[in-house]
């Protein structure tokens, strides 16, 4: 009993704390309390329910041979200390979109997103990258879709790498979006990312030629260089001569991001992507810590409501429809993601030292990346509602200049004035912060906010902006970069199914055939989202959620699967239970998005309005000419048949998962494809 | 006070693809005796390939 005691105190305290959330009515919250319920709510978790996973339903073997230990070679299985780990597993899985997706949400007010953030990382999100990780673990760290073929079969093996593609194609896609409404008209900050690239250059000739492996110094050179472009950049956008070299329309910089993105990712590696890769992880990692620094030392009032009318209604304006299903795979990192069931079968088992360290950095690492989603929820939350709706209200609402901003956001019930959207833009060294969708700015906004607080006051904020700015988008260009790479490689796998020489990955032609193919789906949906009246944001990112979901469904019911063959079917409710919940909500969202009868909504309502009037010889805004009608029309279908796809691929899965639990139910021992603890060669 | 030091360095590296050169030494010297490691720079420069060849995993 007395080593429950503290942990029993600290769910009293947590339980405190959440208590004076909800008691709390009519005047502002402090992010504390929020941000102390979280912390206790994840130490509670990982001490109880991980370990119970572990222990318990999987039963870690901490005796057995881990990968790093039976095929340790010192490249790619090195038995590592278990902190080490923890910091590579994390900057692996924390990327952009902890910090996008609960901002997003904010429009339904900070508990929705608060409420599902714990919930879902807890019994969801921790749990499949922990089980993803066990699974992997055992079978010498291979990847997702080897996985799925050896527990389940080839046929939804294939399958789930088609849906893997398709992920990374709208991640990629979304991903560029918001760098294009971070840049879009901002002289200041598209000069700063701009300078990145010959900066990256220097800093890769140096590791490459000078001092190859001095990590360290090649990135204070980076810093150094980065805090140099933020404030030349300054100097750039008052330059009458030179801003407008570096003001482009949003069109012109994504045409301009999907070459450099088919460039970039030809290039070698040492040139561009890993000294740029170190820049954005060190920044990453330094951001967020200063962020949680900066939340505790100001202790900031929460002034976004606790619930908004968007959360009864389904109308808000960043995106549309009811809190079920669409709160749900609007945050997805932070609560559950999908996509780190790619990275736990990646390198993270291969380098586990012990089996009981699983637990630690599966789970315990997710708990971090979701803390990293209440820091970016809780930001986006202390902003002026006003602020925050005039910025992420996309311009067919705001119309883009303030006074009809301003009027527009102020009927939505958040009064602002057209002078505090002006001052506030002027404050952050921008022209207009107005309709900058996409999560990055008002982040950057709330960033500039806090920092300034601590170093510099109200002077420093267009410095902190853009630092904000910077450090986003130069970790979503390497997520770009890299993404587009790992797409190239999982596409030849698929192409070659089909045609066997695509499976050369070292050939040249190969290659280029499908890191163009690759791009050009990705710059299709960019395209497509930054031509979107509504911002495109509206569009893609319940793509992006439903799929992300979709596969973090996938890799529960690949869990599900194994906990049968390992006849431990008794305790299956862990990954059954988040699994069923995964496939409602991306199976419902993904049936609105398809056919809800509002074009808000559903694609293909969309489509049949503008077909319609197409039909009629009548131009419907935002379109200019019947030409563009068209276009929306196909954009819509084609989003459709996406969403269709994902919906096939989930139910695909979920027939093969539940007729695989049968079928080894019946079986008397266990049937699983692991290593054998005995089988200790070198 | 140097052994955090050196684990927190450690970390950053291994955040960036680089596993530590020391350890691969050792392996190396005790399952390997024979064979000829990689310099410094040798062994850098592979890792940093081998980290981008699958895409070098990251997430969204």
């Amino acid at each position: 009993m007395t080593r429950h005691l503290p942990w029993i105190l600290l769910a009293l305290a947590g339980a405190a704390c959440l208590g004076v959330v909800a008691s709390v009515r009519g005047e502002p919250v402090n992010a504390l309390w929020i941000v102390a319920a979280a912390l206790c709510v994840y130490l509670v978790a990982y001490r109880y329910y991980a370990r119970y996973i572990a222990r318990v339903v999987v039963a870690v073997d901490p005796a057995r041979a881990t990968p790093a230990v039976r095929r340790a070679d010192g490249l790619d299985y090195v038995a590592t200390d278990r902190r080490v780990l923890f910091g590579h597993h994390f900057a692996a899985i924390a990327g952009a979109g902890p910090l996008v997706g609960p901002v997003l949400a904010a429009q339904m007010g900070y508990l929705p997103g608060t409420l599902w953030i714990l919930a879902g990382v807890v019994l969801a999100g921790a749990v499949q990258d922990f089980m993803v990780l066990f699974i992997s673990m055992r079978r010498d760290g291979r990847s997702l879709g080897e996985l799925i073929r050896m527990e389940m079969g080839a046929v939804p093996g294939t399958i789930a790498l088609v849906g893997a593609f398709m992920i990374m194609v709208i991640i990629l896609a979304v991903l560029a979006l918001i760098v294009v409404r971070a840049l879009a008209e901002s002289p200041w900050g598209l000069f700063t990312v701009v300078a990145t690239v010959p900066l990256a250059m220097v800093m890769g000739g140096y590791t490459r030629w000078l001092r190859p492996g001095a990590i360290g110094e090649v990135s204070v050179i980076g810093v150094v260089g980065l805090v140099a472009a933020i404030l030349l950049g300054q100097s750039v956008a008052a330059s009458a001569s030179l801003a407008p070299w570096f003001t482009l329309t949003p069109v012109a910089l994504c045409v301009g991001l999907i070459g450099y993105g088919a460039v970039a990712s030809l290039l070698p590696v040492w040139l561009l992507l890993a000294p740029r890769d170190y820049l954005s992880t060190f920044l990453k990692i330094g951001a967020i810590a200063a962020l949680a620094v900066g939340i505790v030392l100001l202790a900031p009032p929460l002034r976004m409501p606790a619930l908004t009318d968007f959360a009864a209604t389904g109308r808000g304006p960043v995106w549309a429809g009811p809190l079920f299903p669409f709160l749900f795979i609007t945050i997805a990192c932070g609560a559950v993601s999908g996509f780190h069931a790619l990275i736990a079968s990646g390198t993270t088992p291969k380098l586990i030292a012990s089996e009981g360290d699983a637990a630690f950095i599966g789970y315990g690492a997710m708990l971090m990346e979701s803390a990293v989603a209440i820091m970016a929820l809780v930001a986006a939350c202390i902003l002026d509602p006003g602020i925050y709706f005039a910025m992420n209200a996309p311009a067919a609402i705001t119309a883009g200049d303030p006074a009809t901003a301003a009027a527009a956001v102020t009927a939505m019930g958040f009064p602002v004035s057209p002078e505090t959207l002006t001052e506030t833009a002027r404050q952050v060294g921008e022209t207009t912060i107005i309709s900058r969708a996409g999560g990055a700015p008002t982040l950057a906004v709330a960033m500039a906010e806090i920092f300034s607080h601590a170093i510099g006051g109200p002077a420093m904020k267009a410095f902190w902006y853009h630092f904000a700015i910077l450090f986003e988008a130069l970790f979503i260009l390497t997520a770009v970069d890299a993404g587009t790479r790992a797409g190239r490689f999982m596409l030849q796998d698929l192409l070659a199914l089909a045609v066997p020489r695509f499976g050369d990955t070292r050939g040249f032609v190969p290659g280029l055939v499908a890191t163009l193919l690759c791009v050009g789906a990705w710059g299709f949906f960019l395209y497509q989202g930054v031509t979107d009246p509504l911002g495109g944001v509206n569009t893609l990112w319940p793509l992006f959620g439903i799929s992300n979901q979709m596969l973090a469904a996938v890799a529960l019911l690949l869990a599900t699967v194994v906990l049968f063959r390992m006849k431990r079917a008794r305790y299956a409710a862990v990954t059954v239970l988040p699994a069923t919940w995964l496939v409602l909500c991306t199976g419902t969202a993904g049936l609105m998005k398809l056919a809800h009868p509002d074009p808000a909504i559903g694609f293909l309502a969309h489509a049949r309005r503008f077909a319609v009037a197409a039909a009629r010889g009548e131009v419907l805004k935002p379109a200019k000419t019947l030409a563009e009608m068209h276009r929306i029309v196909l954009n819509d279908r084609i989003d459709a048949a996406l969403c269709a796809l994902f919906l096939a691929v989930v139910a695909a899965i979920l027939v093969y998962a539940v007729r695989t639990c049968l079928a080894v139910r019946r079986l008397d021992r266990p049937s699983v494809s692991e290593i054998p603890p005995a089988g200790a060669t070198a | 006070m140097s052994a955090l030091w050196r684990r927190l360095a450690q970390t950053a590296r291994l955040m960036v693809g680089q596993p530590d050169y020391d350890a691969y030494r050792r392996h190396l010297a005790e399952h390997h005796p024979g064979r000829e490691a990689m310099t410094r720079a040798q062994f850098f420069r592979e890792r940093e390939a081998a980290r981008y060849r699958g895409g070098g995993g990251r997430c969204c």
